[in-house]
């Protein structure tokens, strides 16, 4: 694949990642978000970060099945539309909810689990995308950079956990996404020790 | 005016379309006119909230004012669409948009009430009975959800006390149970089991003797002037402005008069987060989210919520000496 190739495909990954952006901001506009708009936003940024998170990792699987190597080039694109989803649903759970009162925010980190999950997995992926460029790589080296990017995975879970903590009965959505996030991990593990995925087979036998 | 038709157009005038439009674009506007549709139609497939569904109700003739005071101070009631559009009704979906939607073709009639248990002459009412009970008054409440979201919901209904007053409690009564129709056929969600089934049905509620004939306690046949719909609990339903919506139970076919506190559908599914009294109170959070606060619908911003959701005046005496943190 050309290098034309490759920039034309991230073109391709970053319209199609503000997609649901733009139809947010539409809708809103619209007035189609519903009776209660503000929680609407609030749970449509914060699912669609779960989606590119889930994305971002299913990268390397996708990689290693299909042998195109060319994939990982995405990869940080995905990760970074993640962390711009998270920061709208930071951004719009602190103004609608709580109108951009610190006290009142901390208040709520620090009673209620679920934010506080939350909190913890924006940071993470703060920190990653602050560390996201070729120059942090150069900086930090591969070694280390790999060691920290590795925390996307418990961002992720934490992510879903979040979700998960949040709702009130139907826990329908975080049960896919926690399925997915499993299946993402045990080909991690899997792919990455073989005689334990040959162990894991003739146990099944 | 002269219009060619295509035959006129010589092969060799059109622009060659290596030049023009070569092939590899073309890929690429299929690639992103593709990849652009899937995920327009990927996103309104798992975000966008249900088209709003307007029904037309019959008109209920001769509403009186309330006969209670309302203490609204000037609140304006919530806009029909959204009042329709907007439910916790779990029998029809979990999503608070889905309900409507899926309510709109829901009967209601022939319906009754077994009002039974504790009482002098327990009695079958049917609808036409219940219309009579009482003059209809109009009832313009503030209904404030355990979610902390909330609305100003002009219903009409008669108190509760009228229709306890015909059956006559025998003084060992002190609690009221309510129970939801329990029928799959008419509410969907109660076909499902195992792992899907999202709640023990038939839904149950319940009052202290003393809640329940409050003359702020109604049941409600209506809302705006108009019978209720499907998605508000339809035909008939509780309605108890000073405690958390799910309080107020939808639907109902049974009440039943008994002498201690009767099971109630969110208490037991989870003690911790759902008291038997839900009276709304801003110092007593759900373990998951605070409840000083509310979204009133229609708002952009949150609104203090106020003790007994604001009706303190006419229903604090019922708690007095209670510890409202221990009796949530």
């Amino acid at each position: 694949m050309s290098n034309n190739d490759i920039k034309f495909n991230k073109a391709i990954i970053f319209i199609n990642g503000l997609i649901p952006f733009v139809l947010l901001v539409w809708d809103a506009f619209q007035q189609k978000l519903g009776a209660n708009p503000q929680e609407f936003i609030i749970h449509t940024t914060g699912s669609c970060t779960i989606i590119f998170l889930l994305l971002t990792l299913s990268i390397t699987p996708l990689r290693k099945i299909t042998g195109w190597h060319t994939l990982t080039r995405y990869r940080r694109m995905l990760g970074l539309f993640a962390f711009f989803y998270i920061s709208l649903h930071f951004l719009s759970y602190g103004w609608f909810n709580k109108f951009f009162n610190l006290g009142k925010i901390l208040e709520d980190i620090l009673k209620r689990q679920f934010i506080f999950i939350g909190l913890i997995s924006f940071l993470i992926l703060l920190t990653l995308a602050i560390t996201s460029s070729n120059k942090m790589v150069k900086r930090l080296g591969g070694q280390r950079w790999r060691k920290i990017h590795w925390y996307v995975y418990p961002a992720t879970v934490l992510g879903v956990v979040h979700y998960w903590m949040s709702v009130k009965l139907d826990t329908s959505r975080p049960l896919i996404f926690m399925t997915i996030v499993i299946i993402l991990l045990a080909y991690r593990y899997f792919s990455a020790k073989p005689e334990k995925a040959n162990l894991f087979k003739q146990s099944l036998r | 005016m002269l219009i060619k038709k295509p035959d006129d157009i010589k092969t060799s005038e059109i622009t060659d379309e290596k030049l023009y439009f070569s092939r590899r674009n073309f890929i690429r506007a299929v690639a992103l006119g593709t990849s652009a549709t899937l995920t327009t139609l990927a996103y309104r497939g798992l975000f966008v909230p249900e088209e709003k569904v307007l029904v037309n109700q019959e008109v209920i003739s001769n509403v009186q004012p309330s006969s209670t005071p309302l203490n609204l101070n000037g609140e304006e009631p919530t806009d029909f669409i959204d009042i329709t559009n907007y439910n916790n009704f779990y029998e029809f979906s979990l999503s608070k948009q889905g309900v409507a939607p899926r309510a709109k073709n829901f009967i209601s009639r022939p319906w009754t009430i077994n009002v039974e248990g504790l009482v002098n002459k327990p009695k079958v009412f049917d609808l036409d009975e219940l219309f009579k009970i009482s003059p209809l008054e109009d009832r313009t409440y503030r209904l404030r959800c355990v979610e902390a979201w909330s609305m100003v919901v002009p219903w009409v209904g008669f108190p509760l006390a009228k229709l306890l007053e015909k059956v006559e409690p025998l003084s060992s009564a002190k609690y009221v149970a309510f129970e939801t129709l329990n029928d799959p056929e008419r509410l969907p969600n109660q076909s499902k089991t195992g792992l899907f089934n999202p709640l023990d049905w038939p839904y149950k509620e319940g009052l202290r003797l003393d809640e329940a004939m409050h003359p702020l306690t109604i049941l409600a046949v209506g809302i705006y002037g108009k019978v209720l719909l499907g998605q508000n609990g339809a035909p008939i339903r509780l309605v108890v402005p000073w405690k958390y919506g799910f309080k107020s139970i939808k639907s109902i076919v049974k009440i039943k008069l008994v002498d201690r506190q009767p099971i109630t559908t969110w208490n037991v599914e989870a003690p911790n987060e759902y008291g038997f009294y839900a009276n709304v109170n801003p110092e007593v959070s759900h373990p998951r989210w605070s409840q000083a606060e509310e979204r009133r619908i229609g708002d952009f911003a949150y609104r203090d919520t106020k003790l007994f959701n604001g009706y303190a005046d006419q229903v604090a005496s019922l708690y007095n000496n209670m510890d409202l943190r221990k009796y949530f």
